[in-house]
């Protein structure tokens, strides 16, 4: 585990592209039961091929019951001073509820460990921006002007645990199997040129956003520019950060659907629309006209959790299929699984009494969302055609 | 390690925590030293790299699911798998046998140069890419169910075959989705694939791809594979004959040498 | 001009007389006089000549020679040949002079200066030839958003509430640039539009109207509705598949164009609806468009004239605040904005507003990019950059630095035989492009031109697809802007940071 490089990369490493190579995995209990951590730390650890010991990251969902309508924000900060000031600039502009540190694990011959800390948090009633623009409003500002302190995550009801080690040192640190939720997100990390800093792994996190994902987006630059056009900020030179965003953006402030959402973030090729119902080549070709700059390009598996309205679960993978992803549904069907190599359900599978065993276990289509909502279900498993379980109706068509 | 005859079994997952490849590899290797002729490996889970470079004469059974890169640079060995198998099974193989009881993951047989992967369900995207033959060396690659798109891109010779069958309960039958995605053959400038369908393929086909007839004696040539491949999976051959064969061939050797120009400027 | 005003000539013709057959086939194909036989020899003008090369390709025995006349004037490093020759024509006609084409003055180009990256092991390069790369670019007006809403009972059932503003798909991001029929002669427009129609790509018409002839290439070609208003009436609106207000050109900025009457005859008469003969000035402003809310009246104006079926645009030249001019542009309603560089060709105009005036359109590209995506709009508009695209590299780096599509128009000519010798304006070329004497017109094929630009525009786009390949990208949308892929290795580091551009290096 390194013990340093807690909020940000050191100076002369800030200006760079960070290149990842990962693995990914994550589940969700439709009936919102839960789990504690050791199940996900045993599907990721499992994938230990695909880390370097420098970062990996947990996302829990349904973590606080009791404090549950609060933002819960999670920090790492470098040292005392740095959270006081995070922390009166928060009560200035809202009403913390409660601020507590994060429970950890640190081994005794660490002298410098970071600040974990967590705040459930409320901003305050305004009529001309909501409350979870206030929130981003926030988060943006922490992470760009507070030099030594670095928002984990900002969602109700969830959070996110990250830091530079390896996936099973992380788990350890953050006492991960203490806490219990109905949906987890995981993410161990392959940086290649950076020495790796907490805030640099992954989930990805904003609101009740959290990405992990495996791959290296090259429209980075294009996604970059159109993201910074409506006020996000792209800090972290990273391109699971554009990926959060664009899935913020489109799903929660344009309130696209999320199905329809995967078609703009990995559209079918225009030799495929072509073949498609003409309402459907209509919409296809004006939803990748008006969104190509969301477009995601090069190589990408993704696993996407957010809750607005209900908690989701979203595997998406390029629509060249430069990155794998396999998905899995219990006996009972009750539980998605979804992660980087089928290695990660073999592994539960090893635990004695069939506790966890697969009804069915496929490799979703190159470019097609799988779709896992509580209580809903399994709305999309990642094999239709565009639009194939939508019925879609178009003004004026 | 328990050694009955030549056979030896290895626990992959020793009180079901999985070992590191590194060591699991290690465990074959050493085994390979007391001349075992077969090795059998139980609770496989995800480790990579399982034959790689594995020459001679040795069968390996592995019960569990087999990682990345199954016996990638392999020269002869036979691998029998009873589950799926992840990604680039076949890499680069010289020679062997590859036979997976399930489904088997993308890219397999990338550039192989001979030997067999046989799987008995479906599998992914890239599969066969860039596999070549060279005089006696030939690549034989046959699917039982459906493939995903980029089926046999560049490929430089050999054979593929997709059945598009599926098994349910114990008995086989026709399975139900498209034998192959789209970018069929992209890039071919040698050797067949065959796939066992009566789907429309032209809109399918990739760059330099095209369908043909199937000919008395290609069907003569890719019969005894057809047949050994049913008799390991149990497939009653009579299903065999119940949909046409077609064939996709390349145009020319050189499909893309109208592309570039070579004058000074 | 008397003998001791009379400057060297740029160009001395070089017959062999060993290989001369006397055919006097040269004389009959040299349009500016500079040819002809004395009854003995061919003997040459050489202050005629333009160095168009006609003579040379035409000669079947290849005896003629075109070469730099070495006779020197005494050196100066500041007043130049070139400098010492203006001097000495205006001296001798008191006017304002005139030239053709784009800036000829050896000022550094940016897009040389830039270089395009690739991947490397973090990433997997595309590959071109075998998997889908795809150019195809929708020109035209965006929404900001697309309106779906979810049916609440029937979870699968949405509607999509947003109605979509006409877009042009075109399967290259590249337009042939507005060259008016005038300014280039009806074969060669023929063999523009139908090698447009064929790549399903755009061609601007000019301001010279709309020949019926062309009517049936309506689908593929941008109008323009200029300052002369130059043959705008209701079919010139209604076939055509968008429509540009043009307000300036990069060539020269706060000009209008210029058609000297050498090259109004019967047919141009007739399509532009002037007198014969007459010189076709357009005046430099819009005389209805004298503040932005008047631009953005004429912009509504064509809309309701067109019935809100096609694109309605702007083009500009770049200058020194295109980034706000360009916001305002679309503010005020247009659909698609072209922006000129100074590099922008013409068929002619005056030489100091051509060499002196404008900024290179790398600058103004990514100026007008950036301030566009600050207040929001960019996204919603199609961004056309033109001012001396000369090749493939340019293409790929001006949508690099923010154009949706590249504009170019000199590249077509000389794939049609264009020798750039600037001289369009006198309405001589030899080549039968840049001249409406029906002698000349005659010696360019449609068919073998029309040709030769489908060729040049089918190899762009391939190497289009190389570039994107080797980038790791596969579809052109995910390049535009995505100004990470470039670098500058050039001497002003000012200039790679007003482009967004990092270092090479960096």
């Amino acid at each position: 585990m390194h013990w340093e490089n807690y909020t940000s990369l050191p100076e002369k490493f800030r200006n760079q592209r960070v290149f990842d190579g990962c693995g990914i995995a994550g589940f969700i209990n439709i009936d919102g039961k839960k789990n504690n951590g050791s199940k996900i730390t045993d599907m990721l650890t499992i994938l230990n091929e695909r880390e370097n010991g420098l970062g990996a990251g947990f996302a829990a969902y349904g973590i606080y019951p009791e404090y549950r309508d609060h933002y819960a924000l999670h920090f790492l900060f470098d040292d005392e001073p740095i959270k006081l000031d995070v922390i009166n600039y928060l009560s200035d502009i809202g009403f913390v509820v409660q601020s507590e540190p994060i429970p950890t694990r640190t081994p005794s011959n660490v002298d410098d460990p970071p600040i974990v800390w967590r705040v459930f948090y409320d901003p305050k009633e305004k009529r001309s921006v909501s409350q979870d623009e206030q929130i981003l409003q926030l988060v943006m500002e922490i992470n760009e002007n507070f030099e030594g302190a670095f928002v984990m995550s900002s969602g109700k009801n969830m959070g996110v645990f990250k830091g530079n080690g390896w996936s099973h040192e992380i788990a350890e640190y953050y006492k991960i199997k203490d806490y219990n939720a109905f949906m987890w997100l995981a993410h161990s990390r392959f940086p290649t040129n950076t020495p790796g800093w907490w805030g640099g792994a992954h989930p990805f996190n904003l609101l009740n956003t959290s990405v992990v994902h495996n791959g290296e987006i090259t429209s980075y630059g294009t996604n970059m520019r159109y993201l910074e056009s409506f006020g996000y900020k792209c800090t972290f030179r990273t391109d699971t950060e554009v990926i959060a965003y664009l899935f913020d953006l489109l799903c929660r402030k344009h309130k696209v659907p999320v199905e329809i959402a995967s078609l703009a973030l990995a559209p079918p090729l225009f030799e495929e629309i072509d073949k498609l119902k003409d309402i459907y080549q209509i919409a296809l070709k004006n939803i990748r006209a008006t969104y190509r700059s969301a477009m995601l390009n090069g190589p990408f598996s993704v696993v996407v959790g957010f809750s607005d309205p209900i908690p989701t679960l979203i595997g998406l993978t390029d629509r060249k299929k430069l990155r794998p992803l396999v998905v899995g549904i219990s006996d009972d069907e009750n539980t998605i699984y979804m992660s980087s190599e089928e290695a990660s359900f073999k592994r539960l599978m090893l635990y004695p009494n069939n506790k966890f065993s697969f009804k069915e276990i496929w490799h979703p289509k190159s470019g097609t969302a799988v779709i896992a909502s509580l209580e809903s279900g399994l709305i999309r498993n990642g094999l239709e055609r565009p639009f194939e379980k939508t019925k879609l109706t178009i003004k004026g068509v | 390690m328990e050694i009955e005859d030549k056979n030896t079994t290895i626990d992959a997952a020793p009180n079901n925590h999985p070992m590191d490849y590194k060591e699991l590899n290690e465990k074959i290797h050493e085994t390979l030293k007391i001349n075992s002729k077969k090795i059998i490996l139980d609770n496989v889970c995800g480790q990579r790299f399982i034959g790689a470079s594995l020459q001679g004469d040795i069968e390996m059974e592995i019960n569990g699911l087999p990682g990345n890169d199954l016996g990638i640079f392999m020269d002869g060995p036979k691998i029998i798998v009873h589950g799926n198998c992840e990604d680039q099974a076949g890499n680069t193989m010289n020679d062997g046998e590859i036979i997976v009881h399930g489904d088997g993951g993308d890219v397999i047989g990338l550039s192989a140069r001979g030997g067999k992967i046989f799987i008995k369900q479906d599998v992914g995207y890239r599969v066969g890419i860039h596999i070549k033959e060279f005089e006696h060396k030939f690549p034989v690659i046959v699917i039982g169910g459906t493939a995903k798109d980029f089926l046999g891109e560049y490929m430089a010779g050999g054979l593929i075959i997709a059945l598009g069958l599926k098994f349910i309960n114990g008995s086989v039958v026709e399975s139900e989705h498209s034998i192959c995605g789209s970018e069929l053959g992209t890039g071919i400038h040698r050797g067949k694939i065959i796939l066992r369908t009566n789907e429309d393929l032209e809109g399918k086909l990739g760059i330099g791809a095209k369908v043909f007839d199937l000919m008395d004696e290609t069907m003569k040539d890719i019969e005894p594979y057809i047949k050994e491949f049913c008799e390991i999976f149990n497939i009653p051959y009579g299903i065999i004959q119940e949909k046409p064969f077609q064939v996709i061939k390349p145009i020319s050797k050189r499909p893309f040498g109208g592309n570039y120009c070579g004058q000074i400027i | 001009m008397t003998l001791s005003h009379s400057m060297p000539s740029y160009f001395h013709v070089r017959v062999d007389r060993e290989y001369c057959r006397k055919c006097k086939r040269c004389t009959t194909h040299c349009s500016y006089g500079a040819l002809s036989f004395n009854g003995e020899r061919i003997i040459a003008d050489n202050s005629k000549c333009v160095a168009c090369q006609r003579c040379v390709v035409m000669c079947p025995a290849g005896a003629i020679r075109v070469v730099e006349n070495n006779s020197l004037l005494p050196p100066h490093g500041n007043y130049t040949r070139r400098i010492r020759n203006i001097i000495w024509a205006q001296s001798g006609n008191g006017g304002v002079l005139l030239s053709a084409t784009g800036n000829d003055r050896p000022i550094r180009s940016i897009f040389d200066d830039l270089l395009l990256d690739a991947c490397q092991v973090t990433n997997p390069a595309i590959d071109p030839l075998r998997e889908t790369i795809e150019t195809k670019v929708f020109f035209g007006r965006k929404p900001s958003k697309i309106d779906f809403k979810r049916d609440s009972e029937n979870k699968n059932d949405i509607s999509l509430k947003t109605e979509f503003m006409p877009n042009f798909e075109i399967d290259i991001p590249i337009m042939v640039g507005h060259m008016s029929l005038g300014s280039i002669s009806y074969n060669a427009c023929m063999a523009i539009y139908q090698a447009c129609k064929e790549l399903n790509i755009l061609a601007g018409s000019g301001e010279g109207g709309l020949h019926p002839d062309f009517y049936e290439y309506g689908n593929n070609i941008i109008t323009e509705v200029a300052s002369g208003r130059f043959g705008v009436d209701i079919n010139y609106l209604h076939n055509a598949a968008g429509i540009e207000i043009k307000i300036g050109q990069g060539a020269k900025p706060g000009h209008g164009g210029h058609l000297p009457g050498e090259k109004v005859n019967s047919l141009i008469s007739q399509t532009r609806m002037i007198p014969k003969g007459s010189d076709a000035l357009s005046p430099y402003p819009h005389h209805d468009i004298y503040s932005i809310e008047d631009l953005a009246q004429l912009i509504a104006a064509l809309k309701e004239a067109t019935r809100y079926k096609v694109p309605i645009g702007v083009k500009i030249a770049a200058v020194h605040n295109s980034a706000p001019i360009a916001v305002g542009i679309v503010r005020g309603g247009a659909d698609f904005l072209t922006l000129d560089g100074f590099r922008g060709g013409t068929g002619a105009a005056p030489r100091i507003i051509r060499d002196h005036a404008g900024i290179p359109i790398e600058l103004a590209i990514a100026a007008v990019d950036e301030r566009l995506r600050q207040e929001n709009l960019r996204d919603e508009v199609t961004l056309v950059a033109g001012g001396s695209i000369r090749y493939s590299a340019d293409l790929i780096k001006v949508i690099a630095l923010g154009a949706d599509v590249a504009m170019c128009s000199l590249p077509v000519l000389i794939a049609m035989g264009c020798r750039v010798c600037q001289q369009c304006f006198k309405g001589l070329c030899s080549w039968g492009i840049a001249t409406q004497q029906e002698y000349l017109v005659k010696r360019l094929d449609i068919d073998v031109a029309r040709n030769r630009i489908i060729n040049l525009f089918h190899s762009w786009n391939e190497e289009l697809k190389e570039v994107l390949g080797a980038m790791g990208i596969d579809s052109v949308e995910s390049l535009r802007s995505n100004r990470d892929r470039l670098r500058y290795i050039g001497p002003n580091p000012r200039i790679a940071e007003i482009l967004g551009v990092k270092h090479a290096g960096e």
